[in-house]
């Protein structure tokens, strides 16, 4: 399959408004479990408010959140698949300042140092685009806006051997009490054991955004992320730290092997809006979803 | 637990009445800030020409459309969706707005700390949650962006919002020292060791 970049750089924009305005259905079943399981009545009624919400956005035509976050892309590039890659990074960038110029989004991209915002949702380095490649015969495109709130309640813990699984434990634990309600809870808690510091990291985030329902491949990391969603459900820290039974949706583990003397674990955060969306590209079609 | 509708500006006295618990439902007018704007109000000395005495003020950055101003967009902005942002980052703010522009109560998400609390009860404020998350519906209650100062600093330009029916909001820190996320936080603290011991952490 050869990649039409015109269709690349159109999917980008059109991705990045459609994971801003509509949640995908895991999530929108994670509140309604999450709702029936609530016991106290002033967090049952923020989950109604939240939920209400996606409606509004449904009905209205508008941003789920005002948020538009740090646009992260992720590809998969499959077996088969014939594309340019420089070229398919400069669609997937002109994508994205399409659709902030267009739509138009709140650009929440700024210099580091200078602060200076060119209101295009691009920057160095932004969009993120991480490429990786697949079995399937399609070129797949997910797009995550990563809001702040949760982003900024981020954790590497560089733990040591003797210390053992228990540190893992307690530091997601300790992550989600120090989170409290600046991570716009109920959240899906991402954490990523092993792997160097960097890598760990990078596994946290994608256990923040995998969606709800999903287990890990690990089945070690499959038992740990069991055990640890139940355990910050019993903190009562509530939806928007107020309180309550739905702290969080999940906690979500990745894990990678890490050096005999290592014992990393990374936390990330997706808030209540845990927004995404998905394209892929077919030979002769063009299919979104979440 | 009261009920307040309240239209801005407000007194002290009426500031001081809310407890935490409490719910309020806001018309008139709404100020928006964020950190650049605050930033540059207080940490480098700009000031605005906006009268914020007795108003609420909003932890936001809004998504906006540039337009003709009109009788319906006076400032030339129309509004795409208006939501609210963690207000925690701001918190050392929160004394000079009320100390030296007179603002009554502060809307945000997720709660502001100790040194915001006594700015409170010092000077007669609140703090109000909004649901974070929630832009669209808190988007219906905005009826027009009335005006704009330090617009340089889009999308964090100081912004005046006309309201209607803003809320309910939840009042969450109070005049007296109430703050239910301390309550929450120390409440969850306690359930630590529980947490851990179901984990199996020895």
């Amino acid at each position: 399959m050869k990649v039409d970049l015109a269709q690349v750089e159109e999917a980008a924009k059109e991705l990045y408004i459609r994971a801003l305005k509509q949640l995908p259905p895991d999530v929108k079943q994670g509140f309604d479990a999450l709702a029936g399981r609530e016991t106290d009545a002033g967090a049952k009624r923020m989950l109604a408010t939240m939920m209400r919400n996606i409606t509004v956005a449904e009905q209205t035509d508008n941003l789920l959140c005002q948020d538009t976050g740090i646009p992260i892309y992720n590809v998969w590039i499959g077996r088969g698949v014939e594309v340019d890659g420089l070229r398919l990074k400069e669609a997937i960038r002109k994508g994205c300042e399409r659709a902030t110029r267009e739509h138009p989004l709140r650009s929440s991209v700024v210099h580091p140092i200078t602060r200076v915002n060119e209101h295009t949702s691009c920057g160095r380095g932004v969009p993120v685009i991480n490429v990786d490649f697949s079995e399937r015969d399609t070129l797949e495109i997910e797009m995550v806006p990563k809001g702040s709130g949760s982003e900024n309640n981020s954790w590497l813990r560089m733990a040591v051997p003797a210390e053992g699984v228990d540190a893992v434990k307690t530091f997601v634990v300790d992550c989600v009490l120090e989170a409290g309600g600046k991570t716009c809870p109920p959240t899906i808690v991402g954490v990523g054991v092993g792997g160097t510091a960097d890598l760990c990291i990078h596994l946290a985030k994608l256990a923040a955004t995998r969606p709800l329902g999903t287990q890990c491949a690990d089945a070690e990391g499959a038992k740990l992320e069991r055990a640890l969603s139940e355990a910050v459900n019993l903190l009562g820290v509530g939806p928007q730290g107020l309180g309550g039974d739905s702290t969080s949706f999940a906690v979500h583990v990745e894990t990678a092997a890490t050096h005999i003397t290592m014992n990393p674990v990374a936390v990330n955060m997706q808030c209540h809006s845990a927004r995404r969306a998905r394209a892929i590209f077919r030979a002769g079609a063009l299919e979104y979803g979440y | 637990m009261a009920h307040y509708d309240l239209a801005t500006p407000i007194t002290e006295a009426q500031a001081r009445q809310l407890r935490v618990n409490d719910t309020v439902t806001l018309n008139g007018t709404l100020f928006g800030i964020r950190d650049a704007t605050q930033i540059h109000m207080f940490d480098r000395g700009r000031k605005t020409r906006f009268d914020l005495r007795g108003h609420a003020v909003i932890h936001t950055a809004p998504n906006v459309r540039k337009v003709e101003k009109s009788a319906a967009h006076p400032a030339g902005y129309a509004p795409i969706c208006i939501g609210t942002t963690t207000s925690d980052r701001m918190e050392r703010y929160t004394r000079p707005l009320m100390e030296q522009y007179g603002v009554r109560l502060v809307i945000g998400k997720g709660g502001l700390r100790e040194d915001s609390l006594k700015a409170f009860s010092d000077l007669g404020g609140a703090y109000l949650a909004i649901i974070g998350g929630t832009a669209a519906l808190e988007t219906t209650w905005i009826e027009a962006i009335e005006d704009v100062d330090l617009d340089d600093l889009n999308p964090e330009s100081l912004w005046k919002f006309r309201i209607r029916g803003f809320g309910p909001l939840l009042v969450a820190m109070d005049s007296q020292g109430g703050s239910l996320y301390t309550e929450v936080r120390d409440a969850a603290k306690a359930r630590r060791a529980e947490a851990l011991r179901r984990l199996g952490v020895r």
